[in-house]
């Protein structure tokens, strides 16, 4: 997914470590921005999403690959606020006065994942409950902690130190990956490197954040029979920072190198902004994010989210339903279960609203029996 | 052997902690763990090597230390060594007015009250124009002179504690007796009096900040110069003072680079400092721009030393790790400290010295291993002397961060103490014995005594 990014050696700071991401070349036609508005819901038109946002992001782009000046410095009077009410966003990515798009980062990508089968059962097997039916998976909810809630990671944003030409960066939290996020433009990357404390992280990163309070050190490659010149000095040196960057790829592994399902949010001229979710196996760690490519097919801007294992579960599961024309029996068969064990799998989840109260019921007092 | 290696560690530890810290707020640390590490080495030093801990005012430490040395020597009057007493009174002598008032306040704050204390107060008040103290430095002498009964010379005790007095004889406590109740009257008194003036005259800031000029220090000048205009002589301001001023300006003029210029000749011909071929890696990353309470200081520092450097050496090469266009480094990027030390080394210098916090991450531990390899594999007879410089100092370490374990990490809060920290250098190695440490100290702590007030103030 990083393909032209390079990775930087790593700056470890308690339980975190940075790994900067570094650009050659970047454009200057498509610049990203913050925009100060802060709000506790979306208007979708059918359905209202809520949650804490507290900014959004505006791109601007132009079509004929004129450069863009960076957001806020332009002279010209442009309107950033929406006309409804204060708090209520229109819309996940909304268009603004000129070419300018205005979207709320990772929600955007956390309303797809709630999104997901939101409809509810499409057969109406016998089974499903009286609300499963009428309402669908309304209201649908997922949890997670703000940046600023995280133990340590205002102050390893702080001391962080932005390399030249930076646009963005991978986020580890005890060695696992919490967010990745890069930006068009270092220009940008500088603007928007604070507000990634505004930003929302899963359950397991707050815990790893409390539970492993520092890393280990790294070694340098060389022995001491090896050097003999200075020259061998350099090398070594230059070895350490490649196995640190390789460090940083192995480690985003489950992000860079898993097949996700993007879907199309905005065709911003020659851009195009997407939300992806990954392949939701409950046995990998799973990322769901959002990301702008340009007709190259750079990533020019990419936020994630790193799900939770009770996260991935829960839409593993109503993955299964959806792909199994939400038949119980059908996903039994396939896994050589009853269809009361899967039953009680999805009860343990907290699907079990979606049955009725006696198909439940008598699952448990098979479950009993059996034991 | 090892109780001897033990103890000289620690007082060299010591000495670096007492150069560097301020007990303020750093980039990596908060002011708080700042402290706590520091009072405990001061606590553990004054116990266990009491005759170190006293003459270790007479080493160039800096005056918030020298402070917190005093204040506990005078705590424990009953272990006092010999000549501690003329120690205390020198450091005191020597320390800017304002500091030195301020400790023996602290002492009435702490609720030290004995007989040495109370005659070192008074051996100081006699020490100095008491009525422009009294003035100047108004409550601090009331405090000091309330908690040891001193008595006060003239009209100075009426001054201080008497609340209406109709006239006064002395000219000075006539001229702020005036100024109470005429404007006029308080343009002849000292800065920081007629400030407080000002406002109950409500004197708008900018006519009272023109006309108050002739009565300001330089220090309070150069503080000022963006809130007003104020004309400043800057070749008469020290060089690290000059270089922090030269870093807040978004433009350098040819002014200030002539002010430091002079500032490092002024330097060099009161410490006299000849160096052969040097060169210096100085760190210029984002962590150098310190902190709110410590701005830019460690890059300013390292300014500094650069200026000094290039000025003693007969041969000097700088290696920043940004280099820079300008006239002027920028705190900015991360810290890749191995890249312009192997630079530096490839010129084969005489003595290599780097001013740097010693918090890389680019790769991190980079420069360390390559210093750790350079000096057993390439350079094992030590042709190439290393210095480490590190004007930041850590809590969690009891003193400032090291880079490699062969390479002497000196503490340095200013440019001016260089020559002393050079001085110091050869401690931190471990080479030297505590005897040398010892007999290191003896002769500063002569010259401390000998010498005349020559009112070097930074």
């Amino acid at each position: 997914m990083l393909n032209d990014l390079i990775l930087a050696p790593s700056q470890a700071c308690g339980a975190f470590r940075l790994v900067p991401l570094l650009r050659n070349n970047f454009r200057t036609d498509l610049r990203l921005g913050l925009s100060k508005e802060s709000g506790f819901a979306v208007d979708l038109s059918k359905a209202v999403y809520i949650s804490y946002i507290p900014h959004a992001l505006v791109v601007e782009w132009t079509n004929d690959s004129t450069p863009v000046a960076t957001l806020g410095t332009q002279l010209k009077n442009v309107r950033t606020r929406s006309q409804v009410s204060p708090g209520v966003f229109r819309r996940m990515a909304k268009r603004l006065d000129g070419h300018r798009l205005r979207f709320l980062p990772l929600h955007l990508a956390m309303e797809g994942l709630l999104a997901l089968h939101f409809g509810g059962p499409t057969v109406q097997w016998g089974y499903f409950s009286r609300q499963a039916i009428s309402k669908g998976m309304s209201p649908r909810v997922e949890s997670s902690v703000a940046g600023w809630a995280i133990e340590g990671f205002d102050e390893a944003l702080r001391v962080f130190e932005i390399h030249e030409g930076q646009v963005g960066v991978l986020v580890f939290v005890a060695d696992a990956l919490a967010t990745a996020f890069a930006t068009p433009h270092p220009n940008d990357y500088r603007a928007l490197h604070d507000t990634l404390l505004q930003d929302f992280f899963g359950e397991l990163i707050w815990h790893y954040a409390v539970m492993y309070p520092s890393l280990p050190p790294c070694e340098f490659p060389a022995r001491p029979e090896s050097i003999h010149t200075l020259a061998d000095l350099r090398g070594a040196v230059q070895v350490m920072r490649q196995e640190w960057a390789e460090f940083g790829r192995t480690a985003s592994v489950g992000l860079l190198d898993v097949p996700v399902t993007a879907e199309k949010v905005y065709e911003a001229g020659p851009f195009r902004l997407e939300r992806f979710i990954g392949s939701l196996d409950p046995s990998a760690e799973n990322h769901i994010g959002e990301r702008i490519v340009a007709p190259d097919g750079s990533l020019q801007y990419l936020k994630t989210f790193r799900l939770s294992a009770a996260q991935t579960r829960r839409a593993y599961l109503l993955k299964q339903l959806a792909d199994n024309d939400w038949n119980i029996e059908r996903i039994a068969k396939k896994y050589n279960l009853t269809a009361n064990d899967i039953l009680l799998q999805y009860e343990s989840n907290g699907y079990g609203w979606l049955f009725h109260q006696h198909v439940l019921d008598a699952a448990r007092a098979y479950a009993h029996r059996k034991a | 052997m090892f109780a001897e290696r033990t103890q000289r560690e620690d007082i060299v530890h010591f000495f670096n902690a007492c150069y560097a810290c301020t007990g303020q707020r750093e980039f990596y640390e908060n002011a708080n763990s700042q402290r706590v590490s520091l009072d405990f080495l001061h606590q553990y030093v004054l116990v266990n090597y009491r005759s170190i801990y006293a003459r270790s005012l007479a080493v160039g430490i800096n005056h918030f230390n020298q402070a917190q040395i005093i204040l506990r020597l005078l705590a424990s009057g009953k272990e006092a060594v010999s000549n501690e007493g003329a120690l205390i009174a020198r450091a005191l002598a020597t320390m800017p007015p304002q500091r030195a008032w301020k400790t023996l306040r602290d002492a009435r704050r702490l609720g030290i009250n004995n007989r040495r204390t109370r005659a070192i107060a008074r051996d100081y008040l006699r020490g100095r124009d008491a009525v422009f103290d009294c003035v100047k430095y108004r409550n601090k002498v009331k405090a000091v002179a309330c908690h040891n009964h001193l008595s006060l010379p003239g009209e100075a005790g009426r001054f201080l504690f008497e609340k209406r007095v109709a006239v006064f004889q002395t000219p000075l406590f006539e001229q702020v007796r005036r100024a109470w109740h005429s404007a006029e009257a308080m343009y002849e008194l000292p800065f920081t009096v007629a400030e407080g003036l000002a406002t109950k005259h409500r004197i708008p800031r900018e006519q009272f900040l023109a006309k108050i000029q002739s009565r300001m220090t330089q220090a309070e000048k150069l503080r000022l110069q963006k809130t007003a205009d104020i004309e400043v002589d800057l070749s008469r301001s020290p060089l690290t003072k000059l270089a922090l001023y030269a870093l807040s300006l978004p433009e350098l003029a040819d002014e200030i680079v002539a002010a430091m210029q002079r500032a490092t000749e002024r330097l060099l011909h009161r410490t006299s400092l000849a160096l052969g071929k040097v060169a210096a890696v100085l760190d210029n990353s984002y962590s150098s721009s310190g902190t709110q309470e410590k701005k830019r200081r460690p890059l300013g520092v390292a300014w500094a030393v650069d200026r000094v450097l290039a000025a003693a050496s007969r041969e000097y090469r700088a290696f920043w790790t940004h280099p820079f266009e300008g006239a002027k480094p920028e705190a900015r990027g991360a810290t890749d400290l191995s890249t312009p030390i192997l630079d530096a080394l490839e010129t084969s210098p005489e003595l290599l010295v780097i001013v740097s916090d010693a918090v890389e991450n680019d790769p991190p531990g980079g420069a360390s291993a390559v210093l750790k390899f350079w000096q057993s594999q390439l350079d094992p007879t030590g042709r190439v002397t290393i210095v480490h410089f590190n004007p930041v100092f850590s809590a969690s370490d009891y003193a400032p961060r090291s880079l490699a374990e062969g390479v002497p990490t000196v503490g340095l809060r200013d440019a001016e103490s260089l020559p002393t920290a050079l001085a110091f250098a050869r401690f931190a190695t471990g080479t030297a014995t505590r005897a040398d440490l010892e007999s290191f100290l003896d002769r500063r702590v002569e010259e401390f005594l000998a010498r005349a007030e020559d009112g070097h103030v930074e």
